[in-house]
């Protein structure tokens, strides 16, 4: 156990050498958000460190973000998780301006959205971001088609040229034949992917989904994360995504970040939150996840021992260990070699190691 | 005396009203100042109320004028064209033919001109006001108000402003009607915008609408099914307030049964309440189901 979390003290996050070029990230600085009629005047109360109940009971405005600073980095996807009442939905309408804050900054592409006017407000929506709802929030009086190509409609784009974009992306999300179909003829899993077809066919550089799957039954879901997955694989979006959900977190997540109250606990990727947790309370939150899926070969990788031969089997260093685990099954062998992005070799990896890593420190314990 | 008020003094017995001869005062120059004005207004009134004079005559004429089986065909198209529903025609039709039977074609045709007119003004007063109430909680604390007091109010109450500053005849009545029916339509309005999914119009926000691409691609047809209800409301009110309104001069149905109740002409008077009842079902059937079919892309289940 010890060899693991000492290994993973310097495997730090892997986010960096992603980062894509072409996609501005989002920087949230210093964000505040009190709901109520006089928000201004208790900041300074907030910033010397009164709570959200005290707030509430003192003053009756509602603390609803407090001190966040996060960097969403472009092309990739961050995860903002948290119970309900946490903040979430407060925090990613900032990001598309819905909601102004009462002190902060959200800077996308060298521009502070929440000083934009109006107008420029309404040209960042229309252009640069796109949204997915809980519920959908389909307009039901209009065709899956129809409703697909609301974005466009908005930014005043012609049916000739809009109709086959909609209906590009209405084949992409696996809709096809359901063109002519009104939203509530459709299940709840077809209504959303009418939702992210709706989102991706305005093609923003930015895709903010507010529990965009909470509302689907797991199975469905499971397919909704894997369509978002291998749509990002190539379409490497700029994707806020909000759940309540750590197992989807890890799933999508490239980057985490939880809310608590308000107030941001814990930034980081999966494994790094996984396998160390900031305090109790993400330590409750992913005492019971399943480290397979989250833990990476390179993190348990140890220095090859001198004339110990290389092993025949090899992984790449971000494959997780219930990859590894089924191809050392598949290759009948026990041992295997970590290999880096350019071919670098990081180490060995064998089956008791990965079983250790497995099993969480609490069930560790008893 | 004393004795009928049971040793009361004087001013506690019988309501110490201001005497006579000052109520008498009082209400002449009320009056006098008050008709005074409105002589000085006359031409302006007179100008205001001119192009509705033409517009109910030449809507009135082409009903009355035109030739009975036009104007039942158009009549049964409209019914079809807004309900779909051959038995609402059938109804229609039979209605038609039974109120031509009695004689009545042409005052029926009169009530039908005035209702139609009454309908689409109080519909296109109400339809923006209601909007302008959704939109804004003061003006909604403004309007309320104003629409309680007007909804408590008798109708006969709307017919004595009217009476004094237009006078007498079709177009008082009119304004009479459209005041006493716009109340459910703005109401409904309002009420049906600020009930539309917020996910929904927060989606049309995040899309980057504007005030009006919100309004008329999200927020008025989401709100459509309760419009509808106030369209159907209002067509009812102008339908009861014409018949009223008959006391200020609207010829038609209400004018007959208004000489029936003054003369006690059992027959005329069942005849023409009869035809009343039976254009107010037309009407009504033929707006709910329009209504109806409007939200018929609601139903779950595949087509
Ligand atoms: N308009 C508002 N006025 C007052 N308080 C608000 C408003 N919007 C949100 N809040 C409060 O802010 C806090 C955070 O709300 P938010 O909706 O962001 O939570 P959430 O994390 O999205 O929760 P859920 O999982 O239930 O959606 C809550 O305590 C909520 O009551
Ligand atoms: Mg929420």
């Amino acid at each position: 156990m010890n060899e693991v979390a000492s290994t993973m003290q310097h495997v730090s996050t892997n986010i960096d050498p992603d980062i894509d070029p072409d996609r501005e990230g989002i920087e949230i600085r210093d964000l505040y958000k009190i709901f109520g009629p006089d928000a201004k005047r208790h900041i300074a109360a907030v910033k010397a460190g009164m709570g959200k109940d005290e707030l509430n009971s003192k003053y009756s405005h509602v603390l609803g973000l407090q001190n966040i600073n996060l960097s969403m980095p472009g092309g990739k996807i961050t995860v903002i998780m948290g119970l309900s009442g946490s903040g979430k939905s407060t925090l990613i309408r900032h990001i598309n301006g819905l909601i102004e804050p009462t002190v902060g900054e959200v800077i996308y592409d060298g521009d502070d959205v929440c000083k934009m006017s109006p107008i420029e407000l309404r040209s960042f929506r229309r252009l640069k971001t796109a949204m997915v709802f809980q519920r959908f929030a389909l307009l039901p009086h209009r065709t899956v088609l129809e409703n697909t190509r609301y974005g466009l409609d908005i930014q005043g784009i012609a049916h000739s040229k809009s109709e086959p974009m909609a209906q590009h992306w209405i084949e992409r999300v696996g809709l096809k034949g359901y063109e002519r179909h009104y939203p509530a003829q459709l299940s709840g899993g077809m209504q959303q992917r009418v939702g992210l077809a709706r989102a991706l066919a305005n093609d923003a550089d930015i895709l903010l989904m507010d529990e965009a799957f909470s509302a689907l039954d797991p199975l469905i879901r499971m397919d909704m994360q894997a369509i978002l997955l291998e749509l990002q694989e190539e379409l490497h979006k700029t994707i806020v995504f909000i759940t309540h959900d750590l197992d989807e977190a890890l799933r999508l997540g490239d980057k985490i970040a939880i809310l608590r109250d308000g107030a941001l606990e814990q930034v980081g990727t999966g494994q790094d939150i996984v396998l160390g947790p900031a305090n109790e309370y993400i330590a409750s939150f992913v005492r019971d996840v399943n480290r397979g899926r989250v833990v990476q070969a390179a993190t348990i990788a140890r220095p090859r021992e001198e004339g110990e031969e290389l092993p025949s089997l090899s992984v790449p260093g971000q494959m997780v260990l219930e990859k590894v685990a089924r191809k050392m099954t598949k290759a009948d062998t026990t041992v295997a070699h970590v290999v880096g992005r350019k071919g670098k070799s990081l180490g060995i990896v064998d089956l008791s190691t990965l079983l250790g890593s497995l099993v969480t420190p609490a069930t560790a314990e008893d | 005396m004393a004795t009928t008020c049971w040793g009361l003094p004087e001013a506690l017995c019988a309501f110490p009203a201001i005497d006579t001869t000052t109520m008498r005062e009082m209400r002449r120059t009320i009056d006098t100042g008050f008709r005074g004005l409105v002589r000085e207004w006359s031409d302006v009134i007179d100008a205001a109320t001119a192009p509705l004079q033409s517009f109910l005559n030449v809507l009135e004429h082409s009903f009355v004028d035109a030739p009975w089986v036009v104007v039942l065909l158009v009549l049964l198209a409209v019914v079809w064209a807004a309900s779909r529903s051959w038995k609402t025609v059938l109804g229609a039709a039979l209605a038609m033919f039974a109120i031509g039977w009695v004689g009545l074609w042409e005052d029926t045709m009169v009530t039908l001109a005035m209702v139609t007119v009454c309908t689409v003004f109080a519909v296109a007063l109400g339809l923006p006001v209601g909007i302008f109430a959704a939109r804004s909680d003061r003006v909604q604390s403004i309007v309320n108000p104003v629409l309680d007091v007007m909804q408590t109010m008798p109708s006969f109450v709307y017919l004595i402003p009217v009476v004094v500053i237009f006078g007498i005849g079709k177009v008082p009545g009119m304004i009479a009607v459209v005041i006493y029916a716009v109340p459910p339509m703005i109401r409904l309005t309002s009420l049906g915008i600020r009930l539309v999914d917020r996910e929904v119009t927060e989606a049309a926000d995040a899309f980057g609408s504007s005030a009006r691409q919100k309004l008329w691609n999200v927020q008025l047809p989401l709100a459509l099914p309760t419009i509808m209800t106030g369209v159907n409301q209002t067509i009812m009110m102008s339908l009861a307030m014409v018949v009223v309104a008959s006391m200020v001069g609207v010829g038609g149905l209400g004018r007959n049964v208004l000489q029936a109740i003054n003369n006690q002409f059992f027959t005329i008077g069942f005849l023409n309440g009869f035809a009343l009842v039976a254009i107010a079902i037309i009407f009504d059937r033929t707006s709910q189901a329009f209504g109806k079919r409007l939200q018929k892309h609601r139903e779950a289940g595949h087509e």
